[in-house]
């Protein structure tokens, strides 16, 4: 097996051997350029599909399903078609606000590529209807948005983008939308809010999904950066093609993003649903083993969001269900790593602290019952626990998620998995990411918290954190501690 | 199967099915509920409560404190649902206290409570507050939280009348809902983020809402305050009174509620054909003028010394000499009433009787000079209801947010959820504007030319042509004579026949006074004539019912001449006020919670004014001082209580027919009753001069706070007066040579006055506007001619 290629001017990507459906100019340093896409392929995906009915488009995506790649996995031919119809002005909304630990796949989509997003934005358009179009984009990523607003610029005058594209019917305009910079404006309602002018706080779905009651009321659709991008190779080459590669039910390749304890971590694009977990973190092609050649003690498999997992599902493969079924999920496709030398705890309040930050403070659970679980865990972490804490950690999640809490499976603990999703009392999922690293460290690695806790029914006051951030300084070990 | 057929049987008698039931399950329980509803609010009408924080039955849902979640079961198996955001639907399960329900609500009342400082025994709200009241019937009864508590400073000022709390504050979006949604100013929204996020103000913006107050009462805890009531009483230690707010026409309903024989507090009651539980800040804190030190207490009369004290005998005496020598001097109609539109419709049909049969004139007027002529209530007449559901709202008048506020926001909501489309005719671009579907400027005086250019548009003409219309007519500029309103109003009349019209006039009573007789009789008098009258020498005496036409009467020359040309002047008021310092006598009034009757709004609602209080020092009725008076001119009214006083207006007045206690009592929204037999408008058209170097034209309105007795008595309302300037258009300061924020004269034909210079981009070109009746030693009306059409000024640098 090859071993990995990198290009000097995209730190942290490696191609392989391995189907190029996103990332195929990659290697091209100017492969953000007008010029350079087209002399790739460019538009010609666009081409193939005005030369055919918008339905015919339709169906041809439907049939490739092109699972979401922004976490949840839907197919995004099947959003389409949930407009309800005849009502317009309908819009297409690209999610580019990628905030979700560990995930850093679509940045790299819109700086090495923007255009290729734009080919994406203006397929979908034709194939739903749509002729409105606005990238999202974080607030953080200063780069993508030069490099897309330069690549807008260029496809407008290139006629692209505007009235009468490439003489066809079909006139679409983009906006371009920076983001503030908040974790939940990665949330689709929430998105639509900011991009209203309004505050990031999510909208409650069910009745209205956005794809019926969506951006300034209208329709619309909200697609993940990486969906659309595999948009042009699959008009360029047909979804027959795009089904070759993985599996009937995940097709096509994903962008992966590996971090933490692993000897090269980096953002890969694999095929979906075949590679392992073991592949990922142990192959040559991919991050080769965990730093220092340490053993792995638990994985995050999809963002920081998601349960963890430990060594007992390495050879689970890159496949939505059955990662749900072990009690999981893919969502970003962010795997994050962390070998034997990892203090659990700790490890659970970091993300436990970003969720708890993040929280847009609309629904009670998640802005009260996130920060509770902080502040538990920091004083679990400094060593002033009590042995309530641990129950009461589960406690406070029940409020936020009732009901049983998806976990991975140990056959060290003797303990079945319990499968994915769980229920919740919050909007968005803001609430119960706050509670899926506490739970899943407590459930998979209890004994590293008993170890914290002294033995102690109360807490001494002078040793209790008394603000958020407290917990960041090293907390000096009380007296009298062992 | 089988049950259904059953149920077929059961139910013959009535085999019409309401389209709009929704046959649901509610623990177990059979309901049935309205298509639409939520869930929460079917539970509520089947008696089982669902405990809530942001939800609100006028304003949208949310779902953010989850405290409503229940569980629901559509089909699917039971899951938990915010049953504030989920309409019924057929077959619906819904269990309010099932095991996971009551888990999930204990949850959220154990979080809400956990950053909550719990200071209930010294917070305002301890007693009437939703979350301790909650946190007793669905909270846990112990909380398992023992981080430290978040801390905020605490109260901090987000207005000039409320404080914020954020401590306390529990984040149910209600104060800021209502400040986007109803009342149109988004001035307070969340900060922060997190366990952090806050209600806040914009740096340096206040919340300067007229609607502020009711954030206050909408607060489900005890995070928002209100300056007046902070540390007055407890919940527990006040007696309230359901009543009718009479600081302006609307006529909101009100509790009123005291404690040891003192206003402290006026909450809104939700009216469904008024005011929809929502007051502006002048209706709910203008209850401090109550109690104001400057009240009369006792009978005045004029010696060489000035104002002493008398005995009401004898002042009743020397009313009665008074009026005895003025009909001596010059008859019946040398004596002139002017006032009476901010008492009760009692007070007011007292005293037409007192003056129309009594003494025999006919010049009456319970209007000030800024009004409309009282024709206009004889117009097919329109409810607030029908305004607010018409598919095209015609505005001709003044700006409804300054003198009608929550008529503002009946409006206001028609538009935004777009039931109505607003047509405006305006001189200055009003509160409304921003909602109003079109805006038609005109140049004050030219109205009626607009409203006949406007009416040939086609988009126009169709819009009105697309259903019901109602026109909102009201007087809104004092610098010019009403005669221009007027033919604009017969204009639109004439070209929709079939328009209906609600009359925007502001005083409380205005509507009823006029209704029950305070009104010129047959060749009769108006207010501007009396005060002509009088400044010719011809009034033998002058009553001043509640009124002070020389703050109110826009002309102030003539109203100074008037008085100082009537002989006599006779004044009954709360206060001793400018006009009044000038009465032989001054009979001490009783004010708003200290007299019970009923009052007519706008659209000829009437409904009940409760007394809460006992009178201030020795005051009366002014219906009581009629009937006194009466019996000492020698004949008895047969008043003897107000409950004679209302039966009689039930017998003897015209649309008054259904307006008896019985239905008053049974319905707290009231009984409409408009007076039919109303003279039609009959006003001479006054022509406009041409401008010549006087080439501004002159717009006076008012602004909701002003000097009025009510804002300026409260000293929480006082300096909220904006106080007087002249606004002019941005890009007419040039022209005038000044700066903003630099004296400038200003000069009509009548007076000239010097003003400070401001801009407001509400302001036409070509036009210059000033508050009315504003605190300050300059008087706009010095600038005014009440006989000329409009005023047109001379604006210079000092």
């Amino acid at each position: 097996m090859s071993t990995a290629t990198t290009y000097p001017h995209t730190p942290g990507f490696y191609s392989g051997d391995r189907p190029e459906i996103v990332t195929s100019r990659f290697r091209y340093e100017d492969s953000y350029t007008l010029e350079r896409y087209l002399a790739t392929d460019g538009y010609e995906g666009l081409k193939a599909a005005l030369t055919r009915p918008a339905p015919a488009i339709h169906d041809e995506v439907k049939n490739a399903t092109v699972l979401g790649r922004g976490g949840a996995g839907f197919p995004a031919g099947t959003k389409w078609g949930l407009t309800p119809p005849g009502v317009y002005p309908r819009y297409l909304v690209v999610n580019g606000d990628e905030s979700e630990p560990g995930t850093y796949k679509d940045r790299l989509l819109m700086e090495r590529d923007p255009h290729q997003l734009i080919e994406g934005c203006l397929i979908a358009c034709y194939a739903a209807g749509l002729s409105q179009c606005f990238l999202y984009i974080r607030g953080e990523m200063a780069l993508a948005q030069e490099r897309v607003a330069t690549a807008l610029n260029e496809a407008y005058a290139a006629g692209y983008i505007g009235r009468n594209i490439l003489g066809s019917q079909l006139s679409v305009d983009i906006v371009l939308h920076w983001g503030a910079g908040a974790y939940v404006v990665g949330e689709e309602t929430a998105l639509i809010e900011s991009l209203e002018g309004n505050r990031g706080m999510p909208r409650l779905k069910p009745p209205f999904f956005p794809a019926a009651i969506g951006l300034y009321g209208k329709p619309t659709i909200v697609n993940n950066v990486e969906t659309l991008a595999n948009l042009p190779w699959l008009l360029r080459n047909g979804a027959d093609e795009y089904l070759k590669v993985g599996t009937p039910t995940s097709p096509g390749t994903r962008m992966v993003a590996i971090s933490g304890h692993v000897k090269r971590p980096g953002v890969f694009e694999i095929i979906n649903g075949t590679t392992t977990f073991r592949d990922l973190i142990y192959g040559d092609e991919f991050c080769q083993g965990i730093r220092d050649d340490n053993e792995l003690k638990a994985f995050v498999p999809g963002g920081g969001s998601a349960p963890w997992f430990i060594a007992d599902q390495l050879d689970l493969p890159f496949e939505g269900r059955l990662v749900g079924a072990a009690g999981s999920m893919l969502g970003s496709g962010a795997i994050m790593v962390m070998d034997d030398t990892t203090d659990i705890p700790s490890a659970a309040l970091t993300l436990t602290r970003f969720y708890a930050h993040e929280s847009c403070g609309k629904c009670a659970p998640c802005r009260e019952g996130g920060t509770w679980l902080m502040r538990i865990l920091e004083r679990v972490v400094a060593g002033v626990g009590t042995n309530r804490d641990l129950d009461q950690l589960y406690e406070v999640g029940e409020t936020i998620c009732p009901g049983a809490f998806p976990h991975a499976s140990s056959a060290a603990l003797d303990l079945p998995a319990v499968p994915f999703p769980y229920k919740m009392t919050t909007i968005c999922f803001v609430g119960p990411s706050a509670y899926a690293p506490v739970h899943s460290a407590l459930t998979l690695f209890r004994e590293e918290f008993e170890a914290k806790i002294v033995k102690r029914t109360f807490i001494p006051v002078s040793a209790a954190p008394v603000t958020p951030t407290s917990a960041d300084a090293a907390t000096p070990a009380p007296a009298g501690a062992h | 199967m089988t049950t259904i057929e059953t149920e077929a049987v059961d139910d013959a008698p009535e085999p019409i099915a309401d389209p709009n039931a929704v046959a649901i399950e509610i623990n177990g329980r059979a309901v049935t509920a309205r298509k639409g509803d939520l869930i929460i609010k079917a539970a509520e009408d089947a008696g089982e409560f669902i405990p809530r924080f942001c939800y609100h039955e006028r304003m949208s849902s949310v779902g953010m404190c989850r405290m409503c979640l229940v569980e629901v079961d559509t089909g699917r198996g039971p899951q938990l649902m915010p049953s504030c955001m989920f309409p019924v639907s057929p077959d619906m399960k819904v269990f309010t206290d099932s095991p996971i329900s009551k888990a999930a609500q204990e949850g959220v009342i154990e979080l809400l409570l956990a950053q909550h400082p719990l200071d209930c025994p010294v917070c305002d709200k301890g007693g009437e507050c939703p979350l301790q009241d909650q946190s007793f019937s669905h909270g846990p009864g112990e909380s398992r939280y023992v981080e430290e508590k978040r801390h905020y400073e605490k109260p901090i000022p987000i207005s000039d009348l409320v404080f914020l709390d954020r401590e306390r504050c529990i984040l149910c979006d209600r104060c800021t809902r209502f400040a986007d949604e109803v009342a149109g100013d988004a001035l307070i929204h969340f900060t922060h983020r997190g366990n952090l996020t806050q209600i806040n103000t914009f740096p340096d913006e206040p919340f300067a809402s007229y609607f502020s107050g009711n954030t206050v009462q909408i607060c489900p805890v005890g995070a928002l305050t209100a300056k007046p009531y902070r540390f007055k009483a407890r919940p527990w230690d006040l007696d309230e009174a359901e009543s009718t707010c009479t600081g302006c026409a609307v006529g909101c309903h009100v509790a009123v509620q005291s404690t040891r024989d003192e206003v402290v507090r006026i909450q809104g009651v939700d009216s469904e054909p008024v005011n929809w539980g929502w007051l502006c800040d002048r209706g709910r804190f203008g209850f401090e003028s109550i109690s104001s030190g400057d009240r009369v207490t006792t009978p005045l009369v004029l010696t060489n010394e000035g104002h002493a004290p008398t005995s009401w005998n004898s002042a009743i005496g020397s009313v009665a000499q008074l009026i005895n020598d003025a009909l001596a001097a010059g008859g019946p109609s040398s004596i002139a009433v002017l006032g009476g539109a901010r008492g009760t419709n009692e007070d007011a049909f007292a005293w037409a009787r007192l003056a129309h049969d009594v003494i025999g004139t006919p010049n009456v007027s319970a209007q000030l000079g800024d009004g409309l002529p009282v024709g206009v209530l004889g117009l097919n007449r329109a409810t607030i209801a029908e305004a607010a559901n018409a598919s095209t709202i015609i505005l001709l008048g003044p700006d409804l947010k300054e003198e009608l506020p929550v008529l503002y926001l009946r409006l206001r909501d028609a538009a935004e959820r777009k039931r109505s489309r607003i047509i405006e005719f305006t001189a200055k671009a009003s509160g409304l504007s921003r909602y109003a579907w079109r805006t038609v400027f005109y140049q004050p005086g030219a109205q009626a030319d607009a409203v006949t250019t406007a009416l040939q548009q086609s988009e126009i003409a169709a819009q009105i042509g697309s259903g019901n219309v109602v026109i909102v007519v009201g007087r809104a500029n004092l610098a010019e004579s009403s005669s221009a309103t007027v033919a604009a109003l017969l204009a639109l009349t004439a070209a929709i026949p079939e328009a209906k019209v609600l009359p925007a006039l502001r005083r409380g009573n205005v509507v009823g006074a006029l209704q029950v007789g305070l009104r010129p009789g047959i060749d009769g008098l108006d207010s501007k004539g009396i005060l002509a009258a009088a400044a010719a020498g011809t009034i033998e005496c002058l009553v001043l019912l509640g009124a002070d036409p020389l703050s109110d009467f826009p002309d102030s020359d003539l109203a100074r001449r008037a008085l100082a040309g009537a002989r006599r002047i006779i004044a009954i008021d709360t206060v001793v006020n400018d006009s009044s310092k000038l009465a032989h006598v001054v009979l001490p009034a009783a004010g708003f919670a200290e007299k019970a009757g009923t009052t007519t709004n706008l659209e000829g609602r009437v409904t009940r004014v409760a007394q809460k209080i006992t009178v201030n020092g020795t005051s009366r009725p002014d219906w009581m001082i009629a009937a006194d008076i009466a019996k000492r001119l020698g004949t008895d009214l047969g008043f003897g209580s107000v409950d004679d006083v209302s039966a009689a207006i039930n017998q003897h007045v015209d649309g008054y027919e259904g307006v008896t206690a019985a239905a008053l009592a049974a319905d707290v929204d009231g009984v409409l009753a408009t007076t039919r037999t109303i003279d039609p408008i009959n006003v001479p058209v006054v022509g406009l001069g041409d401008r010549n170097a006087y080439d501004f034209r002159l717009v006076v309105s008012r602004k909701l706070y002003d000097a009025a007795v009510g804002t300026s008595h409260s000293p929480s309302l006082a300096p909220l007066a904006p106080g007087t300037a002249l606004y002019v258009h941005p890009l007419d300061v040039a022209r005038i040579g000044s700066a903003v924020g630099a004296e400038v004269t200003v000069t009509s034909q009548r007076a000239m006055i010097v003003l400070t210079l401001a801009t407001d981009d509400s302001v036409q070109r070509g036009t210059a506007w000033v508050p009315f009746n504003q605190p300050g030693n300059a008087r706009v009306g010095d600038l005014i001619d009440a006989t000329s059409a409009v005023t047109d000024v001379r604006i210079e640098s000092l």
